[in-house]
């Protein structure tokens, strides 16, 4: 079963391809019916804006979409179809995950076993020389199409496929009324699928392929609106940022193979582990490049921008790519390289701060946001920030441990504002809801749960890690800035609070007190339909339970640590551990207190000020510091800033300018060569004509006219011709007579 | 393969579409357009057809020139009719005789007049690119080169937009100009063989414009001279190519040219360039070419390319020049890759060739499906398009796609490769030529979403039809092709590695594994058999 590993992705891969075909010819027809419509003069055009019923577009109900269901005739069958092979491939996929993990045996993954299954030679580069001082023999560079399936990548293949489907169940109830219901879980498994390939990926350049190809879904699920210009905007924006990060990514690849020969975990780890000295002066460089990309796929300051926009996109598509799956992709990477990084300092030291800096950031961000998923959105990047924070520090095991409570907890909000906007028919601003707490119970149970979770409630699934994180960081020693473990455990410390505070604020705004949007509207709230509140509840559950993997103070009670213990922490030494082990145990608990604490206060805050003091305190701050409460809520300027910059500025602005030269300047001198020639030309042919050929001509006329006299002389009379000759005669022997 | 070997393939391959266009000329009457179609079609797709075998029977680990044909021409000049191909002509060959099958095929509905001159004109072409590929003697290439321009002058100048006398005289006049100081290159090898110039003793050998033997000899002249024979060629291929800041001609020629000229131009035309800079300047001129200052010219001309070429890309508001602009960003790739003198570079830049014409040609034929419809080629006059026209939304995203560099499609394998080689050469280099990646994207992606999405707000656009299925019979097998060299690329790699190693190591790159290895002098690297226990690791905790 182990063999069958590249089955796991190739399920959801078939299952894009059948509904990918599937959709272009049920719209092949369609698009005939719309031209031989459109030449019977119907105007094609009133068939054309999108219907639809969530969030983006608020004005739309279930009624008016059902009325212009693009399916045309049979969308029945249709829509089976493409529900059936969109969900049943990725569960296929998941079984296949699991079934391949038990194969190779949990036990025997945690002791180190690492399952490779390589399919074929991919890219043969030929013989190179590797670059700079660290250069061994020239050597056969090459890259295989490999699956690698160790304990990092088994973790990650069984949560995300797991939760992927979940999200793709969820989407069968609420897509069920978009047009595009194909086009939706075509891309939906190709995601799946890019998903896969990046975690399963045995080199650094099928974790590339699979990093686009998420991309791209993203580009296109967030876009899935595309008649609108905001999700366009932001499907191209999320794309074109993270490309900026591949850039840094690929440099990192690039120097990878320049000094390993080699793009294979299986020999670069091992290699640089051997000879750390070797390699050491060189991986800083490496390092953060990898982290650029990393920065760019995580949403991590300053590349964050993408991802608050990335919300234009269906709500199952925030919860799995946007929360759950894909923005850990480049802690998983990280991760994955924790070799490299350990022989790093320096480079582990900006992860740490980046990571410190955008939790705090982003989280205060989110206190003052009143779009349901924006504030989950600042909520996520807030999180990942955790998440590198932990990597900073070294303390990778608990990175990953967060990884997979976030993704349970945080896909279980997401899903939850999903049932929300759905039982509100598109409305996502907080300001207009309040009071659905009895209306819709399952959501707001497993909402109110999932929220508890990320505040850090003690014994659910984000207490745990969070717990590891901030431990870790505390114990965090940098040879550099000796003092900058313990800034960065107040900073994350703090954004524990504001994570509590801007949580509960939600919940409070969102699920109590009275209803505040109109009574129309207030009838027609509904609880989501059973595809929907299962996954939720699935969800929720794994919120509450998720963390007992990793308990840190029983003996034996760290699974997740031991599990993942062969891939990231090769390096250590006999009894070394992660930090958070390393405390104390007073210390440790004493940490924990202050977490909790932390919490609670946050907590305890947004209760007072939201649920009883109906908003009247937050308002009140805002109106005595109106520039800070402004600069917050515009999200300190920082889109506006690139915008201009970057945008307008260096692209455009640049792109204009070089236009210009390239037509003026460029091509300029090139049509100057011509004007250049023409002229001369021109001259040529006025010298030509006047002096040269004025030349020919004026000899000719002198000759004519000095011949004129001659002709005269043709007399034709012999004695005329007698007398000139002897005349001749006569000078010629007097000249020779006198010149003698 | 003995009885392939013993044909003259190269030249039946060369002069189907000659016979072809002789036989439409004077056995077709120009009314019967249906049947000069047919004709056309018939004739490319034979050619396609004899010129696969080639693939199959080539032989990757052989070095040299195959299924070579010589004939004395001129003895007197030491002249031969000299054929013969490596692993690199052979793709571009291929790449030639399936981009003219499609070039005719989707010319169909788009040429309406003079459509027997048409396509006269473009099986012309298509054989005299094909000669020019094929060709070992420089006399005979030459002759295929300069008169390889005199059909495209006339498929822009005649069937081309509105400004195409002035982008038809502009391509023909700036090519020409090159491709003199080519030929002054070209007589002065000539004569260094033979009896001298200038200041400069001759070899005294016999007369001859035999590639493979005047390459060694050129390989062998004094380093000055070099770089001045080097830059000699260099201006006829660079303008070719184009390189910055020759490249004037092309977003003209481009924009102007019909849609088959256009997808030609980009395909194959464009490639002469690379071509001659890998077929001869490299080998011929390996001091000049290692010379840093240049070597640091020419890949400084290409990065400027790449950034430069995207930069002007980015604001374009016609859609064919937008493509254009593109290729000159692309081709600047390309330069960088063959520049950077290793194997992953140049075999990722003749790589990259290929790909180029195939994800450009696509771009082009796609442009062209709009153009068809509305006759206009400008960005703002559309948007939405993704609701009317869902097929072809696919297939130009797919191309759009390809044309990025996004893995699993044709242009990461090449763009990769190519970088991967430049980074091991330098840092910077690839520093700045990534940057590319980067606007590559937006480009495509702005152009992508300025057509394709938004509102269908512009009426003429509510009744575009779909790609009929003539259309899709064009661009499948680019698509197909694009995923082949995206997903499975050995089989290119296999073919291009012999002839790559030959250039390389014709200008002192590494190209052979040495036999034994014991710890590289002066390298902090222990030998790969030494399992010293690792040091222990600088804790940060």
């Amino acid at each position: 079963m182990k063999d069958l590993l590249w089955l796991v992705p190739l399920f959801p891969l078939a299952g894009f391809l059948v509904n990918g075909v599937l959709y272009l010819i049920s719209h092949r027809t369609r698009g005939e019916a719309a031209d031989a419509h459109g030449s019977q003069g119907a105007p094609a055009l009133a068939a054309a804006p999108a219907p639809s019923v969530h969030g983006e577009n608020p004005a739309h109900t279930h009624a008016g979409s059902s009325a212009h269901d693009p399916a045309g005739h049979s969308p029945i069958p249709l829509k089976t179809a493409h529900t059936v092979v969109g969900t049943v491939s990725v569960g296929l996929s998941c079984v296949f995950a699991f079934l391949a993990i038990l194969d190779v045996g949990i036990g025997r993954l945690s002791e180190g076993a690492a399952h490779v299954v390589t399919l074929y030679r991919w890219l043969p580069l030929g013989v190179n020389q590797a670059v700079g001082q660290v250069h061994g023999p020239a050597g056969e560079w090459f890259v295989d199409a490999a699956f690698r399936l160790d304990s990092l990548s088994a973790l990650m293949i069984a949560f995300v496929t797991f939760v992927g489907f979940l999200i793709h169940v969820y989407s069968v109830g609420y897509m069920g009324h978009e047009e595009g219901y194909g086009r939706y879980f075509a891309y939906l498994n190709l995601f799946m699928f890019s998903m896969l390939l990046l975690v399963l990926g045995a080199n650094f350049l099928l974790l590339f392929v699979g990093w686009e190809g998420v991309g791209l879904c993203s580009y296109l699920l967030i876009g899935y609106f595309y008649d609108r210009d905001a999700a366009a905007d932001a499907g191209k924006k999320a794309f074109v940022v993270n490309r900026i990060g591949d850039f840094g990514f690929i440099l990192g690849i690039f120097g990878i193979f320049s000094l390993f020969g080699s793009l294979d975990f299986g020999k670069v780890f091992p290699a640089a582990a051997a000879h750390p000295s070797a390699y050491a002066p060189y991986l800083t460089l490496v390092c953060l490049c990898l982290f650029v990309g990393a920065c760019g796929k995580s949403a991590q300051f300053p590349l964050y921008v993408w991802l608050p926009d990335a919300m234009a996109g269906p709500t199952p598509v925030s919860a799995l790519i946007h929360a759950a799956t894909m923005v850990t992709a480049g802690v998983y990477m990280v991760a994955r390289c924790n070799v490299l990084f350990r022989l790093s300092p320096d480079a582990l030291l900006v992860v740490a701060v980046v990571g410190g800096f955008t939790a705090l950031f982003a989280a205060t961000i989110g206190v003052a946001q009143n779009d349901i998923k924006k504030v989950l959105a600042y909520s996520t990047v807030s999180q990942l920030g955790y998440m590198f924070l932990a990597c900073g520090v070294g303390a990778f095991v608990a990175g990953m441990f967060h990884v997979m409570t976030h993704a349970f907890f945080k896909a279980c909000l997401f899903l939850g504002s999903g049932s929300v906007i759905h039982a509100l028919g598109g409305e996502q601003d907080i300001r207009k809801m309040g009071g659905l707490a009895s209306k819709i119970p399952v959501t707001y149970r497993t909402f109110l749960v999932a929220t508890l979770a990320i505040a850090g409630v003690p014994l659910l699934a984000g207490f745990f890690s969070k717990d590891a994180i901030l431990a870790a960081a505390f114990e965090a020693h940098f040879a550099s800035a000796p003092w900058l473990g313990r800034v960065l455990w107040a900073a994350a410390l703090f954004t524990a609070g504001l994570t509590a505070f801007y949580m509960l604020r939600l919940v409070s705004l969102t699920f109590w007190g009275k209803f505040r949007g109109g009574t129309e509207q207030e009838a027609q709230i509904h609880e989501s339909p059973r595809s929907m509140t299962v996954p939720l509840i699935v969800l929720a559950f794994l919120s509450v339970v998720g963390g007992y993997v990793g308990i840190p103070m029983v003996r034996g009670g760290d699974r997740i640590g031991e599990f993942l213990h062969p891939i990231l922490l090769p390096l250590a030494g006999a009894g070394a551990h992660t930090a958070a082990h390393e405390a104390a145990a007073s210390t440790e608990a004493l940490l924990m207190a202050a977490s909790v604490a932390a919490a609670a206060i946050g907590l305890a805050l947004a209760y007072v000020w939201y649920a009883k003091g109906e908003g009247a305190v937050p308002a009140r701050i805002a109106a005595r510091f109106p520039g800070v409460y402004r600069a917050v809520s515009n999200k300190y300027y920082v889109d506006e800033a690139y915008d201009s910059v970057f945008v307008q500025g260096l692209a455009k602005g640049g792109g204009r300018f070089l236009w210009d030269f390239d037509a003026t300047v460029v091509d300029g001198a090139v049509n100057g060569t011509r004007h250049v020639t023409v002229g001369l030309s021109w001259l040529s042919s006025f010298f030509d004509q006047y002096v040269v050929d004025g030349l020919v001509n004026g000899v000719a006329n002198t000759l004519q006219a000095g011949f004129r006299g001659f002709r005269r002389a043709q007399t034709g009379r012999v004695q005329n011709y007698a007398l000139v000759m002897g005349g001749g005669l006569f000078c010629l022997v007097a000249v020779y007579l006198l010149f003698r | 393969m003995n009885t392939l070997q013993q044909l003259p393939i190269l030249s039946i391959i060369a002069y189907i579409p000659l016979a072809g266009a002789l036989i439409i000329m004077f056995l077709i009457p120009k009314e019967k357009t249906g049947a000069i179609k047919a004709f056309a079609t018939a004739v490319a797709a034979l050619d396609l057809a004899v010129s696969l075998p080639l693939w199959f029977s080539f032989d990757r680990a052989k070095a040299g020139y195959q299924f070579v044909e010589r004939i004395p021409w001129i003895p007197s000049l030491g002249v031969d009719y000299h054929f013969g191909i490596d692993g690199i002509t052979l793709l571009l060959i291929l790449l030639t005789t399936f981009i003219g099958v499609i070039a005719i095929y989707s010319s169909f509905s788009a040429i309406a007049e003079r459509q027997k001159e048409y396509y006269i004109l473009l099986l012309l072409l298509q054989t005299f690119m094909i000669g020019t590929f094929c060709c070992l003697d420089f006399f005979l290439f030459y002759v295929f080169w300069e008169i390889m321009l005199v059909p495209m002058y006339f498929l822009i100048g005649v069937w081309g937009g509105q400004r195409r006398l002035y982008a038809a005289i502009k391509f023909f006049l700036y090519t020409l100009a090159g491709s003199v100081l080519m030929l002054l290159g070209i007589i002065a090898l000539y004569f260094y063989n033979t009896t001298g110039f200038l200041g400069y003793k001759g070899l005294g050998h016999a007369a001859t414009f035999s590639v493979p033997k005047l390459t060694a000899v050129a390989a062998a002249m004094p380093p000055e001279l070099q770089v001045w024979l080097f830059f000699a060629f260099f201006f006829g291929f660079a303008i070719k190519v184009p390189m910055f800041p020759f490249h004037t001609w092309l977003p003209d020629a481009h924009t102007e040219a019909p849609t088959a000229g256009s997808v030609i131009l980009a395909a194959v035309l464009l490639k002469m360039g690379t071509y001659g800079f890998v077929r001869f300047s490299l080998p011929m001129f390996p001091e000049a070419v290692k010379t840093p200052w240049v070597i640091g010219t020419m890949v400084f001309l290409a990065i400027v390319g790449i950034v430069y070429g995207a930069m002007v890309t980015l604001v374009q508001k016609d859609m064919k020049k937008l493509i254009a602009y593109s290729s000159v960003s692309h081709l600047g790739f390309v330069m960088l890759g063959i520049f950077a003198l290793n194997m992953a570079g140049v075999q990722g830049g003749v790589l990259q060739m290929i790909n180029h014409g195939i994800s450009t040609g696509a771009l082009f034929l796609l442009v062209g499906v709009v153009y068809e419809r509305r006759h206009t080629r400008m960005i703002a006059e559309y948007g939405g398009l993704a609701r009317q026209m869902p097929i072809y939304a696919t297939y130009f995203l797919i191309m759009a796609l390809s044309s990025m560099g996004l893995p699993l499609l044709n242009g990461f394998i090449g763009e990769f490769s190519i970088l991967q080689g430049a980074f091991a050469k330098n840092f910077w280099w690839a520093l700045f030529a990534c940057t590319g990646i980067v606007l590559g994207a937006a480009y495509l992606l702005w152009l992508y979403q300025r057509v394709f999405f938004g509102e269908l707000s512009n009426p003429a656009n509510a009744k575009l039809p779909d790609l009929s299925f003539r259309e899709q019979l064009t661009l499948a097998p680019l698509v197909v092709l694009a995923l082949w060299i995206g997903l499975y690329p050995k089989p290119f790699f296999d073919v291009l590695r012999v002839p790559s190693e030959n250039i390389v190591r014709s200008v002192g790159g590494a190209t052979m594994t040495p036999p034994a290895y014991a710890g590289a002098p002066g390298t902090g690297i222990p030998a790969a058999g030494d399992l010293a226990p690792a040091a222990p690791v600088p804790a940060v905790r």
